[in-house]
């Protein structure tokens, strides 16, 4: 049967609507989202369970050693992957560059990912999200990034950790400052709250959303260094409601047993016996960086703001 | 009552289980056989039915999931869960996905399209009388064809004046294209709880 749009079916029906742009992140949690850049990878992603695919030229491991200015990937081999897997694709675009959105949004991307791990194109702005059809993913470092983001529109947010290194411990850092901030935001009066919201830079009204919810208004992945069943299963038991694998899978030896394992992991993640199980055998790691020998401009995370 | 398990490999278990809670009954998480034992019933939840379906079969999931549903215990599938009970599922990945079947009914994923293409509507259901409730589609799937057994709960207008089926219910099954809990309303899970009250399985709980 050929594919219909909702909005033939229903005079009533309406589209992109924050609901249905932050409800598809509440279907991908507990699920894993792989970076890909061939439809090849994107089919192996699938077999393993992927909830979604990440289609980009270079993974981030690959874009740090290369060097150059990381834009939006071609529209067509985004357009092969979408074509290869019936899961949910999402595409990257640089921060503040909302033409790259726009063009995404055109051949009807599922979800966009604006990135620090391109190189940003505006270093004021992010887009304005909220004017787009299509939903956006977020990064953010801590709980006042994170609420920021979703004033501008994003129904999802991801910590950013350190992409293309293969360390955890950003995205633990992360991961911790927003869940550490919403625990301190919940023990706070309504006095503490307004002070608290100018001194994070949020905006007050997602601040007192967040102290009653007790976790962000939309869903929250990890993602930025995760290399191992255990790194996603750790995220996991850290409070977050998915995570994202960029260059930890297929930078690594066995690239579909080992996006089998996370995917078993972030299912699992409280079940010791699974975990030690599917950690077994899987080749060697992407080799991974220490943070001390990055140079701090070298650092991913700090773009945004 | 015995709890209601949510099966809980991937996706959205956890609004059904705050439903669920809301409601006074108490939920519990399936990730592996031995947590379908003594349940009252089962939802299985939206989420990306390809995964579902993998991890369910790496830890042997599948069959006992395919008994609970033949043996006429009371399961409810939301959009992915509705894809997992439908016997006959097009759209599918290359080479097929593990599914469980036993609804009488024939779907077509991402029916809709894809994500720029999901929506909110109003639904008129006639067994959950006035008013309309509000239905989250998500690259939702919709029914093709049903078997004689199979009643229709609820439709969306489609092209030529043909309805689109979006809500059905065969026996003990119940299954949906959108997401009630993904809203306030808790009609449907009600209507589930009635439906768990009344069913008789073939082979009784422990």
């Amino acid at each position: 049967m050929s594919q219909q749009n909702g909005s033939e079916h229903n005079g009533q029906a309406r589209q992109g609507t924050f609901a249905v742009k932050a409800g598809l992140a509440q279907m991908l949690k507990g699920g894993v989202i792989m970076d890909v850049v061939t439809p090849e990878q994107a089919r192996i992603a699938e077999e393993a369970g992927a909830c979604a695919v990440m289609a980009l030229e270079r993974v981030p491991a690959d874009i740090r050693s290369q060097g150059g200015v990381a834009r939006m990937s071609d529209p067509r081999l985004i357009k092969e992957i979408m074509a290869a897997v019936t899961i949910p694709v999402m595409a990257k675009v640089r921060i503040g560059h909302f033409v790259e959105a726009q063009i995404l949004e055109a051949i009807g991307v599922d979800y966009i990912d604006e990135s620090e791990v391109l190189t940003p194109a505006d270093e004021a702005h992010h887009i304005h999200k909220h004017k787009f059809r299509v939903p956006f993913v977020c990064g953010a470092r801590d709980l006042g990034e994170a609420l920021r983001r979703i004033a501008e529109g994003a129904a999802m947010i991801r910590t950013k950790g350190e992409a293309g290194t293969g360390n955890v411990v950003e995205a633990v850092r992360h991961a911790r400052a927003v869940m550490g901030a919403i625990r301190r935001l919940q023990t706070m009066d309504e006095d503490e709250m307004f002070a608290y919201a100018k001194e994070i830079q949020a905006p007050y009204d997602l601040v007192q959303q967040t102290a009653e919810l007790g976790r962000l208004p939309v869903v929250n992945f990890a993602a930025g260094g995760i290399a191992t069943p255990a790194d996603a299963a750790l995220m996991m038991q850290l409070g977050v409601d998915g995570v994202f694998v960029g260059s930890g899978i297929f930078k690594s030896s066995d690239p579909a047993r080992r996006a089998k394992a996370i995917v078993q992991a972030v299912t699992h993640y409280n079940d010791p016996q699974i975990l030690a199980e599917i950690s077994e055998d899987l080749g060697e790691p992407m080799v991974g960086i220490n943070l001390d020998t990055l140079r701090e401009e070298e650092k991913m995370a700090h773009r945004g703001w | 009552m015995n709890p209601i398990g949510v099966l809980a490999l991937q996706g959205a278990f956890r609004e059904h289980i705050h439903m669920l809670e809301r409601l006074g009954v108490p939920a519990q998480e399936v990730r592996k056989p031995g947590h379908l034992e003594g349940l009252a019933g089962l939802i299985i939840p939206g989420g990306e039915s390809t995964t579902m379906g993998i991890v369910a079969e790496r830890w042997g999931l599948v069959t006992p999931l395919r008994r609970w549903v033949r043996e006429g215990r009371p399961t409810w599938g939301t959009c992915a869960g509705m894809i997992l009970l439908a016997q006959q599922v097009a759209g599918q990945k290359e080479g097929g996905q593990p599914v469980i079947g036993g609804l009488d009914i024939a779907v077509n994923r991402n029916y809709f399209g894809r994500q720029v293409d999901s929506f909110e509507a109003d639904l008129s259901v006639p067994e959950l009388g006035a008013p309309p409730v509000r239905a989250v589609f998500i690259r939702a799937p919709a029914v093709t064809a049903v078997g004689p057994g199979v009643e229709v709960l609820a439709t969306l207008p489609g092209q030529e004046g043909r309805p689109v089926i979006v809500a059905v219910r065969q026996g003990a099954i119940l299954a949906t294209a959108f997401h009630p809990e993904l809203t306030d309303d808790l009609r449907w899970h009600r209507l589930f709880l009635q439906m768990v009250q009344e069913a008789r399985p073939q082979v009784p709980a422990e």
